[in-house]
């Protein structure tokens, strides 16, 4: 039953070259994941080839500073103690319904985003309702 | 040329459910559509860190109304690969059963919906009538319509006797004729083609780009099918894919239309071959480990990421439902198109908004 | 090649009954099976509390001390873990639906106090 997949450990710095090879090779995206692990997220671009699943794991460090609440006026914030990913929307078109998703239940700032919805994809009653839970309690917004 | 926007949905007619574009239109021609989901976020994902793990079967059930059995089978799947449990044939023969006549539900709804989204109205009615049977037949196998409530870890909850398994083929044979007479209509019918035919174009590699799954993806012309990964009973089960090469609405229509068939075909064959036995093994502990499930729901692949450390509640859930996977391709059919065929290419896609929206 | 394809269904259709019932004067009848209403205990039921702490949804309170069960029909979605967990078996899903519920008062309006029932035999 188990189906055939691997899970490759890279570093940060090599995701983007790596996933361009996986483009290379003609390989589909089929996931972005991320996992709040209190200090850092880990992060799985699953990519799939002929019914072969590999997948990409990678872990973000979340600042030591790092808080969850919304930025003025309610939009995302573009503060620098966010955790800050490279975005692969240049690479995989299709990844930026995933990477917005990043942004909006995480509260990860996607760089060089080919279409940022800017915080709007999810209208959660709560901003980034599953980033880090070492970060104080989000504040409930009122619209 | 000035450009107009106008807002479609959340409320829309042809919506069953709430997603909303902005459709950027130069005269009659769309330009651009901007999406907007999240009317309905449930944070589904984040309710399996307070559920416990053999709970959750029934919230993973409740993700989609349509495609119901399949979710809850495949988490299930997930958990029982994570904790190396062996299911009995007997349930594995089950399951994919009622996953295929999930997949006749869910696509007769959809040549439904179809239909009524192009305004044939007794079409419409015909393909929701044949579907109420297969309704009828889950209700009698598991004792819910929609919601099955029949997958736990380790097995299934309920058994199909032989004598109800002999009723059930009969009326799938009655299904089958019934199914025939309005596949033919839609393959056929001149007012159904001149809807179809050659709108909303995907090419083979644009498909693959934009990471579409299921019906979508074949009938752009690649052949992927997840059902060929041999979950459940389909290691024994051969399913060649039904892959169309035009990439244009009707296309995805024929894929679909093929795809009743090939499920009943299916249903025939696991019937015959089902063994007896145990339908459940007694499932004790808690997870510790990860594993990525994919299996093939009635749009596209589903993939289930599960991470448990031990604890009786899991560390994450995280589901990508093929809509989500569709809709950057949707966006890409719909720029270009004209303003009236809109409501047909976001039905092409078999949208199941409450799916994309753990 | 189907020519006519929807005219003959139709016409076929035209002459026979409607598929469709006269539903408040032909109420459907519920397959057998059907997982529908939940039933009050019977009298065989010990308030053991398994099925308030295996209800996925938190329907059930069962108070032990004062042997009451009480069931949110709100809450309640005819999943049968109850029934499948009950040692004494004396929970059942009805086939029939459960009729609309008028009020929201949560713990009181379907409560059911067991309070005359025999003691259980000794087994």
């Amino acid at each position: 039953m188990t189906q055939e997949q691997t899970i490759e450990n890279i570093a940060l710095t090599e995701l983007l070259d790596k996933v361009r090879s996986f483009r290379a090779s003609k390989h589909r995206l089929a996931q972005i994941c991320a996992t709040d692990l209190g200090d850092k997220y880990e992060l799985l671009y699953s990519f799939d080839l002929q019914g072969k699943l590999t997948s990409l794991r990678t872990y973000l460090p979340i600042p030591a500073n790092h808080s969850l609440a919304p930025g003025s006026a309610g939009g995302p914030t573009t503060d620098a103690t966010h955790p800050h990913l490279q975005s692969i929307s240049s690479i995989y078109g299709a990844s930026i319904l995933y990477e917005n998703e990043l942004h909006d239940l995480f509260g990860i700032q996607m760089d060089g985003l080919a279409v940022d919805f800017h915080g709007n994809l999810y209208k959660t009653a709560i901003k980034y309702p599953m980033g880090s839970k070492k970060a104080p309690t989000p504040t409930c917004e009122t619209k | 040329m000035a450009t107009t926007i106008i807002p479609f949905g959340p409320q829309h007619p042809v919506l069953p459910e709430p997603v909303h574009l902005d459709l950027v239109v130069e005269d009659e021609k769309v330009v651009e559509a901007r999406p907007s989901i999240g009317f309905i976020h449930r944070g589904l994902e984040r309710l399996a860190e307070k559920k416990e793990y053999q709970e959750f079967v029934y919230v993973a059930e409740r993700i989609c109304g349509i495609c119901s059995f399949i979710h809850g089978q495949t988490y299930c799947q997930a958990i029982e690969e994570i904790m190396k449990i062996p299911v009995p044939p007997r349930a594995q023969y089950l399951r994919t059963i009622w996953g295929e006549l999930s997949r006749l539900h869910s696509h007769l709804l959809w040549l439904g919906l179809m239909a009524d989204g192009m305004g044939f109205e007794s079409l419409f009615m015909h393909a929701w009538r044949i579907r109420e049977k297969v309704l009828n037949i889950i209700e009698a196998t598991t004792g819910g319509r929609v919601i099955f409530g029949s997958c736990k870890i380790g097995g299934v909850r309920r058994d199909i006797d032989p004598d109800t398994m002999k009723t059930l083929l009969a009326q799938i044979d009655d299904i089958n004729k019934d199914m025939h007479e309005i596949v033919n209509v839609f393959l056929s019918d001149r007012s159904v083609k001149a809807r179809l035919v050659g709108v909303g174009t995907l090419t083979k590699d644009e498909a693959y780009d934009l990471g579409c799954v299921g019906p979508m993806l074949r009938a752009s012309g690649v052949s992927q099918d997840m059902r060929s990964l041999g979950y459940a009973a389909f290691n024994e089960i051969k399913v060649e894919p039904i892959v169309r090469t035009a990439g244009d609405s009707y296309a995805r229509c024929e894929v679909r239309c093929g795809e009743l068939f090939q499920s009943v075909n299916i249903i025939r064959q696991a019937a015959a071959k089902i063994p007896p036995g145990e339908i459940a093994v007694k499932v004790t502990g808690k997870p510790t480990g990860e594993s990525i499930t994919r299996t093939e729901q009635p749009r596209g692949e589903v993939v289930y990421y599960v991470k448990a450390n031990g604890a009786m509640n899991l560390q994450r859930f995280r589901v990508r439902t093929p809509t989500f996977a569709n809709l950057p391709a949707l966006l890409k059919v719909l720029q270009g198109c004209d303003l009236a065929d809109v409501p047909m290419l976001v039905l092409t896609i078999d949208p199941c908004i409450s799916c994309t929206e753990r | 090649m189907a020519i006519f394809a929807m005219e003959r269904l139709a016409l076929k259709w035209a002459f026979k009954k409607p598929v469709t019932s006269r539903y408040p004067f032909e109420p459907r009848v519920p397959l057998p099976h059907s997982r529908g209403k939940l039933e009050m205990p019977t009298p065989t039921c010990i308030h053991c509390k398994i099925c308030e702490k295996k209800c996925p949804t938190d329907a059930i309170t069962v108070d032990r001390a004062k042997k009451t069960w009480v069931i949110d029909r709100l809450r309640c979605i005819s999943c049968g873990a109850c029934v499948e967990n009950c040692p004494k078996d004396s929970l059942t899903l009805s086939e029939m639906h459960n009729g609309p519920v008028v009020t929201r008062d949560r713990e009181f309006a379907a409560a059911v106090v067991i309070a005359d029932k025999p003691s259980p035999p000794k087994v």
